[in-house]
């Protein structure tokens, strides 16, 4: 996983300048015998109370952009960090191999469970290799065949969201995108396993929730989930993308925003600055959580998992009854 | 070489004696409609006689929500229902215009609180749990009335253990209702699963337009999936795919006729036959 980050967003940036000082002091006080320790501690305290004002206040655009951080933690990175045994299982046996989603067997502390997630690239190469993230048919029915894998074995499934949404190309039509999507709402919400889905940067429409279907939701802390994309959004809107920043605001799709909606179960905290400033302690607080969030669901019966999960979408939607 | 002297008709059954439904009542604004496809112009009333379909070269026009139902179901058999049901706004959400606003002013518009008509009825005799898109109520866009109202008429049909159509026509999910719209789609499959244990067929109707979070949700999981002619039906909107690959689409991309080769529906059925083969589908599998 990446420590040093070369990649900052324009908030960020007041910190980065302010890190490269204290990083140049500390190169210097190596030689010529000059201490530089009293104010290197002065600045690392200052960075510090940087941080804390700068996140405490974040709008929601500045967490769409930590979201889409390209330093961010990807659903590999967690896998490699919370998983031993892991087993990448490829392929719809349809069509062809989508490597939007990854898919495959793992242990979780020692339980075997079956795990789906959406995968962004760093890099051209790789994001080309990725499809930046937005799976097309065969990815979703590649889930699903790994869905019904996790019912099947009774194994728990645990989906990692992170996409700008569903590849919205000629071929991908062709094939069906949105039935491949549509079953996958089916099936995930027939499972008679514990299932839990994390979103771990971007949450975009119907692509993200055909892994979201699940008895608990959890989010990263700087993550999103949304209906529409702030751009498209306001492309839509005001016929100019630009204006995505006041979208963004509108759309209310932050971790806070959906737990405030109690359309989330849990949000889990990241590292100060951003997953991608400590993916390791990110890491960790995500696994406390999917422990957490598993031995509750280990108490309930296949049945209990369907009804409970049947119950909980059925319940979502706000409106008000006349008479 | 015929197999059979008389050749075995794969047509349906008349549903009644009336086969394409119930007079359609005499309404309209002015005298005349000229249609968008081939320009001809025809007597409003004959223009509505004929469900809003045009007499020269059958081109299929909207047609509004209530008489969808009327020219599917039994005469006088509509029941609505959920009308209780009013919109809110849970996000505060403001583009050019409160979203609240905007609600009141379709309501005054259309006298319709949100994009859906739910309800039970008859097809030739046989009671079915209903609901239709209503797109002249904003674009027939998903929020969480419309999301409940699909999910009760799944919902009915489950506890009354009969047949469940719904026609969809809509650009998707209602932008203005954030998250609580893309939960719909979670909630409706979630509603269509466990109706699938009473085994009575769901029938999924696709009307110009059927695209965004209702095409990837309930209305691509139909037992059986039927098409109008000609309607643009897909997950992404043609303007959003021509963005992403920089390429005009070739004709015809995303219509019903288009999907039928490709094997995504089932069948495309012309606006006047579509009362039979509906009565038809719910007889051999209700
Ligand atoms: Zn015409």
């Amino acid at each position: 996983m990446a420590t040093r980050v070369p990649y900052t967003t324009e908030f960020e940036k007041p910190l980065a300048t302010l890190e490269s000082k204290i990083e140049e002091l500390k190169q210097l006080s190596g030689g010529a015998g000059v201490d530089f320790s009293d104010e290197i501690v002065k600045l690392e305290r200052k960075a510090k109370k940087l941080q804390v004002e700068i996140f405490r206040d974040l709008s929601r655009w500045q967490v769409v952009q930590l979201a889409r951080h390209p330093q961010r933690p990807y659903t590999l990175d967690y896998i490699q960090a919370l998983f031993t045994d892991w087993m990448e299982l490829e392929g719809d046996r349809r069509f062809s191999a989508d490597h939007a989603i990854v898919a495959g067997l793992a242990r979780f502390e020692g339980e075997p469970v079956v795990i789906v997630g959406e995968q962004k690239g760093r890099g051209t190469k790789e994001n080309m290799l990725r499809n930046f993230g937005m799976p097309r048919p065969e990815g979703y029915r590649k889930a699903r065949r790994l869905y019904d894998m996790a019912d099947r074995f009774r194994r728990p499934l645990i989906t990692f969201i992170d996409t700008p949404g569903a590849y919205p190309g000629i071929g991908a039509e062709e094939r069906g995108q949105a039935e491949a999507i549509a079953v996958n709402l089916e099936v995930m919400s027939s499972l008679g396993v514990p299932s839990i889905s994390i979103v771990i940067g971007e949450g975009g429409s119907g692509g993200a929730l055909a892994l979201g279907v699940t008895n608990k939701i959890m989010m990263l802390e700087y993550s999103t989930y949304s209906v529409i994309s702030p751009e498209s959004c306001s492309s839509i809107l005001y016929r100019d993308a630009s204006k995505a920043q006041k979208s963004a605001e509108n759309l209310k799709l932050t971790a806070r925003d959906l737990a405030g909606f109690g359309i989330v179960d849990e949000v889990v905290k990241e590292s100060p600055g951003g997953a991608h400033r400590d993916p390791h302690l990110t890491a960790e607080n995500l696994g406390g959580a999917i422990r957490r969030q598993l031995a509750d669901l280990r108490q309930l019966t296949p049945e209990q998992l369907v009804r409970q999960r049947y119950q909980k979408f059925r319940a979502m939607g706000v409106f008000t009854t006349e008479e | 070489m015929a197999w059979f002297s008389k050749r075995q008709t794969m047509k349906a059954q008349p549903a009644s004696d009336k086969p394409t439904g119930p007079v359609p009542a005499k309404k309209g604004e002015g005298l005349w409609t000229r249609c968008a496809s081939c320009n001809a112009v025809v007597y409003t009333q004959e223009w509505e006689g004929n469900w809003n379909v045009c007499p020269g070269c059958g081109h299929h026009d909207a047609l509004p929500a209530i008489r969808r139902l009327e020219m599917t179901l039994d005469p006088d058999s509509f029941e609505e229902l959920d009308t209780e049901l009013i919109p809110e706004d849970p996000l505060g959400f403001v583009d050019n215009k409160k979203y609240k606003d905007r609600l009141k002013s379709t309501y005054k518009a259309t006298g319709m609180r949100d994009a859906f008509i739910s309800g039970v009825g008859t097809i030739t005799g046989q009671p079915v749990s209903i609901g239709t898109f209503a797109f002249e109520f904003m674009g027939g866009s998903m929020g969480s009335v419309v999301g409940e109202k699909v999910a009760r008429v799944i919902d009915r049909a489950y506890e009354r253990r009969i047949p469940c159509i719904v026609f969809s026509s809509t650009g998707g999910a209602r932008m203005q209702e954030g998250i609580f719209s893309l939960m719909q789609m979670a909630k409706t499959s979630a509603a269509l699963n466990r109706f699938r244990q009473v085994r009575k067929p769901y029938v999924s109707v696709m009307l110009h337009p059927t695209t965004g979070g209702v095409a990837a949700s309930f209305a691509w999981l139909g037992d059986v999936i039927l098409a109008e002619p000609k309607a643009l039906i897909g997950f992404a909107g043609p303007r959003v795919i021509e963005q992403t690959i920089r390429e005009k689409l070739p004709a015809g991309f995303q219509r019903s006729e288009f999907l039928l080769e490709r094997g995504m529906i089932d069948a495309i059925v012309p606006r006047l036959q579509m009362r039979e083969r509906l009565a038809q589908v719910i007889s051999l599998l209700g």
